[in-house]
């Protein structure tokens, strides 16, 4: 017990954000970014780019909703592809906010405080992306509501609870509203900072509304740290929870190759490995760009690399797992499964995920990998690749080579599959760039807790 | 809040301090001088202050276990009533109140509605919204979400007097002392 105590504090003192920091330095760095004028070239080009994918995804979802599902390449034997692949993907990025607001905060984690905010950002936007692909691959999602949601309708029907996919509609719309709530609980107190510092009226007049009328005083702070300590210990079990379902979906099936009880586990850390990659891939372009390096430190760099091996490990040995269960079974249909996978149709994707999720994700064993941050950059794109070429593979190559060959098919995704994809990137990108620009993306109260000037000696003189 | 109500309309009286530190020290010689409504502000969340100055706990965590209690009580439910009574579907020959499958969704509503009794709960106990209050009258007040720490002793003290209160926080080291309109 002795030696964990000493351990935290001896890595508690390492520095989490640059020297020369206080309360205005913290305030001013971060509260200037959507109170100015000034609008990095950057964020103007990527937004505009990031608009036209917008556009993409309206044309998509317009001409499904018209047509209707049959655009995509989804059809049998392969009933599942691009949009849960897709809803899975994104939906596992979301983790990686969750995590860290939620489980480094009951952790005490003091490094999360420079990239809770933006994170959670993530998530929400991520969890949003991934709603829209169950929704519309239903083709009518104005008729889909009576078996997605207990609501009393006309016809008296009511879900059917007995399926993991209502879990599902559960799971992830709770998963939504309590981000968005914990990420809005954690901006007041610094909408209120963005109130005091707006000098437009316009400005002062939004924040101010938004903030609620905060101003800091004991009691509010008291209720305020109770609720958040609160939110944290209810995020942690939902988010572990979420893609438990997620991954429910599959394991409760009876497809070979889904019908494993690693699932769980394995989904989770994959979600958290790609998520980790999602937030890698983010900060590191915007700590550059907002020259916010003093915040955003090498110590979160490094320790999100630590985090994406950690969890890329456990993604391994899901792998490894996987293909052991296959063997051991001694089902037929299991062992062909993963043959099939391994030399298939599709080994080009297994391989390539195992490559990437397994091989190169060893390199970050390597100080020197971890604190290149170009370097990391590329590879947290690669990841994320990695991470959907693995949702791929678990649902089309089960599905195209199944138990009776005489159905056995190719699945190939059509242009509006492509479309669809590259189209919630487009909303996910303009609702980030949107958050930089207007909200402050650090915590700057959680930021001012590391400084000295918040640290109180306990009284001696008790009353 | 029907106590003494003096005839200037003052709210009370600010003094402004630089650090938690000053401000817990600053709040203990408050107290430990037999006033008792004041209110500390700061742009930290301060542990301490609460204890010294209101020595109560917040009772958010009973509300919370009974939001969470509800969501599971609605959840399952919601559930049982939904699938024995209302809409009862033979699914592979299961019991119709087959609970083990009602886990996910009832574990999910407690969390749910635990969650947003907690981020309610705390808006509607700490009173807000509420735009205008006395201390944002004071100018250097907007510098309390900044870096600057704030004790402010209230009218309805029953030991308040205006310019006592002023010498008083001078001698214990306020780097400023304002009057709050009300």
């Amino acid at each position: 017990m002795s030696n964990n105590v000493h351990l935290s504090t001896t890595v508690l003192d390492r520095p989490v954000i640059g020297a020369g920091h206080d309360f205005e330095t913290v305030t001013e760095t971060v509260s200037q970014i959507p109170l100015g004028s000034r609008t990095p070239l950057p964020w103007v080009a990527i937004f505009l780019t990031a608009l036209g994918l917008f556009g993409l995804l309206h044309l998509a979802l317009g001409y499904l909703v018209m047509t209707g599902v049959g655009i995509f390449g989804t059809n049998q034997p392969v009933g599942w592809a691009f949009p849960i692949i897709n809803f899975v993907w994104w939906i596992g990025i979301g983790h990686a906010g969750t995590l860290i607001s939620a489980i480094l905060l009951l952790f005490k984690q003091q490094w999360r405080m420079s990239i809770s905010r933006f994170a959670e950002a993530m998530t929400i936007f991520a969890v949003a992306c991934a709603a829209i692909f169950p929704v519309f691959h239903t083709g009518r999602p104005w008729l889909a509501a009576y078996w997605l949601f207990p609501y009393p309708n006309a016809m008296g029907l009511w879900p059917q609870f007995k399926s993991p996919l209502i879990w599902d509609v559960f799971a992830v719309s709770t998963y939504a509203t309590v981000s968005i709530v914990f990420w809005y609980v954690g901006l007041i107190p610094d909408l209120a900072t963005m109130r005091d510092r707006a000098v437009s009226k316009v400005k002062k007049g939004i924040y101010g509304i938004f903030c609620l009328g905060w101003r800091g005083s004991a009691r509010h702070w008291h209720r305020y740290e109770v609720a958040s300590l609160i939110l944290a210990g209810l995020s942690t079990p939902l988010v572990l929870s979420v893609h438990t379902v997620v991954s429910f979906d599959f394991a409760v099936s009876v497809i070979p190759g889904w019908h494993t009880t690693i699932f769980p586990p394995y989904f989770v850390a994959g979600a958290i490995y790609s998520g980790f990659a999602m937030v890698l891939t983010l900060a590191i372009p915007i700590r550059f760009a907002y020259g916010l390096e003093s915040l955003i430190t090498m110590r979160h760099i490094d320790n999100m690399a630590k985090i994406m091996l950690a969890t890329g490990l456990i993604v391994g040995y899901g792998y490894t797992m996987e293909a052991f269960y296959a063997w051991y079974s001694a089902s037929p249909h299991e062992q062909f499964m993963m043959w099939n996978r391994m030399t298939g149709q599709y080994a080009w994707a297994y391989w390539m995920l195992i490559s990437i999720n397994v091989v190169m994700v060893q390199f970050l064993w390597f100080p020197q990998v971890r604190n290149n941050v170009k370097l990391l950059f590329v590879m947290s794109i690669i990841v994320n690749i990695g991470m959907w070429l693995e949702r791929f593979v678990i649902v089309v190559t089960s599905l195209a080579n199944d138990f009776i060959p005489s159905s056995w098919a190719h699945y190939t995704p059509t242009r509006w599959d492509y479309m669809l994809y590259a189209g919630t990137f487009g909303l996910f990108l303009t609702a980030f760039l949107l958050f930089l620009r207007f909200v402050p993306m650090i915590a700057m109260f959680e930021v001012r807790m590391l400084l000295p000037q918040s640290k109180v000696k306990a009284d001696h003189h008790a009353h | 809040m029907h106590t003494n109500q003096p005839s200037n309309a003052l709210f009370g009286v600010m003094a402004e301090f630089d650090s938690a530190q000053d401000l817990v020290d600053a709040a203990r010689k408050t107290v430990a001088h037999g006033f008792t409504k004041m209110e500390g502000y700061s742009p930290v969340p301060i542990e301490e202050l609460n204890d010294i100055i209101h020595k109560k706990r917040t009772m958010l965590p009973a509300l919370v276990l009974g939001g969470g209690l509800t969501g599971m009580a609605t959840g399952f439910a919601l559930q049982w009533w939904a699938s024995v009574i209302a809409f009862p579907l033979n699914v592979g020959g299961r019991p119709q109140a087959s609970w083990p499958t009602f886990i996910v969704p009832s574990y999910e509503l407690t969390i749910l509605f635990a969650s947003l009794t907690a981020a309610i709960g705390m808006i509607v106990l700490n009173g807000l919204p509420q735009p205008y209050h006395p201390v944002f009258n004071v100018e250097r007040f907007s510098l309390a979400t900044s870096d600057k720490f704030f004790l402010v002793l209230e009218s309805s003290d029953p030991k308040f007097e205006p310019q006592a209160a002023n010498e008083f926080f001078r001698s214990i080291g306020a780097k400023g002392v304002y009057d709050v309109e009300q």
